[in-house]
């Protein structure tokens, strides 16, 4: 009997080890300067509020602790789509003033792998600015780092909530360094293939209601194509 | 002295028994201890590699090849059930009541749709916005973005002028994952009239013909 005990609290002990390992990991963190930095084309810089509640739609399967709204909105629970939110955003330029519309649809990833610091969501953004166009953002992002230093500390404080500061870039694909795809619909952007990147700033999060205070930023590389047409 | 000499013997004798018993014991309880921590890392390591943290719902695809290679798919989205947004240039038009949208001030004569997306056995797959202006600064666009979770997303964009038949054919622009090696069109439908299906007072019908990049000969 003994034994036994002693085998069973060996493996809960080696279990929590094991967690410990994949929660402290220090070679599963997340980039925090854009590849994008040193491209030589021109970017656009778009910034929008990561929390749902500034935005102006957001919708899951309604069983999270982020509130869809508006009120009486659709909620996504059919099983297909179960995995999946829509979040509708005005987006600002680099200086503030109105840039457009962005409409963000996210899916968990089943590229999901936690003991390789890999959360991922399959995430598409469609993005309207008026007087310049339409495109779409295609990428993979891994929130793992957000997870780890935002949410994990916010459920596991005593006070049910996070305050801080964190940066990371959460795209990582598809494209080779770690950028989104970008293909151009209308207007300037017609015919124009590029890459974009996208990264959090978080200050606050409630584990009782979501992010409190969380900003984010586009990057998106204007290429020679666009920028001939203009 | 003797009998004293032998009872000593004796004390020492089992205190050396017992003590190296207590030592053989906890050495082989230590022993298991350890032998639960490593199957404790391994097995949660194994658990975590091979137990997937996220398993996606899929449905069936239901498509069917078309002449001359590729394969034909149709969507629709059954209104007003499927509808999730309407973003409107007159604001107090827009769906859901409440909805805070920009409206003319900020995005002229725009307007963004959010619906729903059912594969042919009336089943929710996926979710899909469209994008439409007829003035717009930058000209007027027709858009789809169809995000299906399990397979990937399109990205299409519609002509401006219907067909004669009130059908808006499209081409698809971009796609990722399952859709990433496929190119083709998208044929958009309005059908008003939508039979036995009481819960729909209208129909939009997409029909997708994508067909696959052609590999190098070799």
């Amino acid at each position: 009997m003994k034994y036994a005990i002693s085998l069973v609290l060996g493996l809960l002990v080696g279990a929590v080890v094991f967690v410990l390992g994949l929660y402290l990991n220090p070679f599963s963190g997340q980039a925090t300067v854009s590849p994008l930095a040193v491209t030589s084309e021109r970017v656009i810089d778009l910034s929008f509020s990561a929390v749902p509640g500034d935005g102006i739609l957001y919708t899951d399967h309604g069983e999270t602790v982020v509130t869809p709204h508006p009120e009486r909105i659709a909620e996504l629970w059919e099983p297909a789509v179960h995995e999946t939110s829509v979040y509708v955003t005005k987006v600002e330029s680099s200086r503030g003033d109105f840039a457009g519309i962005g409409i963000k649809f996210s899916s968990e990833s089943e590229q999901t792998a936690i003991v390789k610091g890999d959360a991922i969501a399959n995430s598409a953004w469609h993005i309207y600015l008026p007087g310049q166009g339409t495109l779409l953002i295609d990428q993979t992002e891994n929130f793992w780092s957000y997870i780890r230093g935002v949410v994990i500390p916010a459920r596991t404080s005593a006070g049910d909530n996070w305050v801080g500061s964190f940066h990371a870039i959460t795209t990582n694909g598809p494209g080779s360094l770690g950028t989104a795809r970008v293909t151009g619909g209308s207007g300037l952007f017609d015919g124009m293939t590029s890459e974009s990147v996208e990264a959090l700033t978080a200050r606050g999060y409630s584990a009782n209601s979501g992010p409190v205070s969380i900003d984010g930023n586009l990057t998106i590389e204007f290429t020679e194509l666009a920028a001939a047409s203009e | 002295m003797m009998s004293r000499n032998g009872n000593l013997t004796k004390l020492g004798h089992s205190y050396r028994c017992f003590g190296g018993g207590v030592a053989n014991w906890m050495k082989r309880l230590i022993k298991t201890f350890v032998i639960g921590v490593i199957l404790g890392l391994l097995g949660t390591g194994a658990l975590a590699w091979y137990v997937p943290a996220v398993d996606i719902h899929r449905e069936r695809s239901l498509v069917s090849v078309q002449t001359n290679g590729g394969n034909i798919e149709v969507f629709h989205i059954n209104l007003p059930r499927d509808r999730i947004m309407v973003g409107l240039p007159n604001v107090d038009n827009s769906i859901p009541a409440g909805l805070e949208w920009p409206g003319e001030e900020f995005l002229g004569d725009m307007q963004a749709e959010l619906f729903k997306v059912r594969n042919s056995d009336d089943t929710v797959i996926g979710v899909a916005s469209r994008l439409a202006s007829a003035t717009g600064e930058s000209g007027p666009f027709i858009e789809w973005v169809v995000h299906l979770p399990a397979r990937g997303t399109i990205y299409v964009k519609m002509e401006i002028t219907p067909s004669a038949d009130g059908f808006r054919n499209g081409e698809m622009l971009a796609g990722s994952r399952d859709f990433s090696v496929l190119s083709g069109s998208v044929r958009e439908q309005f059908i008003a009239d939508v039979g036995e299906d009481a819960d729909a007072q209208g129909r939009i019908r997409l029909e997708a013909a994508l067909v696959g990049q052609l590999g190098d000969e070799e």
